[in-house]
């Protein structure tokens, strides 16, 4: 579609302006897998309450606009294997790294932090390696 | 003020995720895929968000959170292990399924058995990263 990178930029303002009230009302930086990862190892337990209040506008707010779509479609692979082992390498990897595309990418790119351009560096090579090795020459993607 | 300003932002966050279209595996594989019909869109995204979050980190010189507290300090600027392997496998992850831990929570809203899948699986993953970590910490001994 010609005018998806419109609504790449519109949805990309939002992003960042979630990215800004988390950062200007709360003082933390706006990571999704920080903000899951601290409740699911039960390192962010003392501030569930709001963890848990980002997770359900995520999971919730999206409901009330879908309706406005003809068609919605995630297009993820129906090989649970894939999304298994994708799974898996995104939990892990993520915590390792201390961060993903909204931490390292967003929230660490714009205040110049070298980690956050480094890692972001590193994800999407390893990301585009993965993907075009998986959909291009495995053929399972 | 905490508590909703975290709904306020997630809120944003899934509309925004949806919005443009970061929901959509098609549209992250296809940004990755420069061998294939290459989809810019996701620039647009980064691009887009970096605008008010920028702003949002100038705003931060000289002044304290609304809420209280101090903002995050900036990190050290150390590239360890941690660092590249953990982003090395995230992004193996991302480019195999498409999705990262923000569009794959917003996803589950859409319905469908895959996204639960995948959301357990990255549970799982981050519940064991800890362990992991400290038998390589073992294995391999290293600063951060």
């Amino acid at each position: 579609m010609e005018q998806d990178w419109i609504w790449g930029l519109v949805g990309g303002v939002l992003i960042g302006l979630a990215g800004s009230v988390y950062l200007l009302v709360n003082g933390r930086i706006m990571g999704a897998s920080g903000i899951i990862g601290g409740l699911v190892d039960g390192s962010g337990w003392s501030t569930a309450k709001e963890r848990i209040l980002f997770i359900a506008g995520l999971f919730v707010a999206p409901i009330f606009i879908i309706p406005m779509y003809r068609e919605v479609d995630t297009h993820l692979t129906e090989n649970l294997w894939v999304v298994i082992v994708a799974g898996l390498l995104v939990g892990v990897g993520t915590r390792f790294a201390n961060g993903c595309t909204s931490g390292h990418g967003v929230c660490g790119i714009s205040r110049m932090s070298l980690r956050g351009m480094v890692a972001t560096l590193f994800y999407i090579i390893a990301g585009g390696v993965m993907m075009i090795f998986a959909r291009h020459i495995l053929g399972i993607i | 003020m905490r508590n909703l300003a975290a709904l306020l932002s997630g809120g944003l966050f899934g509309i925004g995720l949806t919005v443009s279209g970061m929901i959509d595996t098609t549209k992250v594989q296809g940004w990755l895929d420069v061998f294939g019909e290459w989809d810019p869109t996701l620039a647009f995204v980064i691009g887009g968000a970096l605008i008010p979050m920028s702003i949002a980190w100038r705003l931060t010189n000289n002044r304290k959170p609304l809420a209280g507290g101090e903002f995050p300090p900036p990190p050290a600027p150390v590239i360890g292990r941690n660092l590249i392997l953990g982003s090395t496998l995230f992004g193996m992850g991302w480019g195999l399924a498409g999705l990262c831990p923000g569009p794959a929570i917003a996803s589950l809203s859409i319905g469908g058995s895959g996204g639960i899948v995948f959301v357990a699986a990255m549970a799982f993953g981050m519940l064991m990263a800890p362990a992991l970590k400290a038998r390589l910490d073992t294995a391999v001994p290293v600063a951060s």
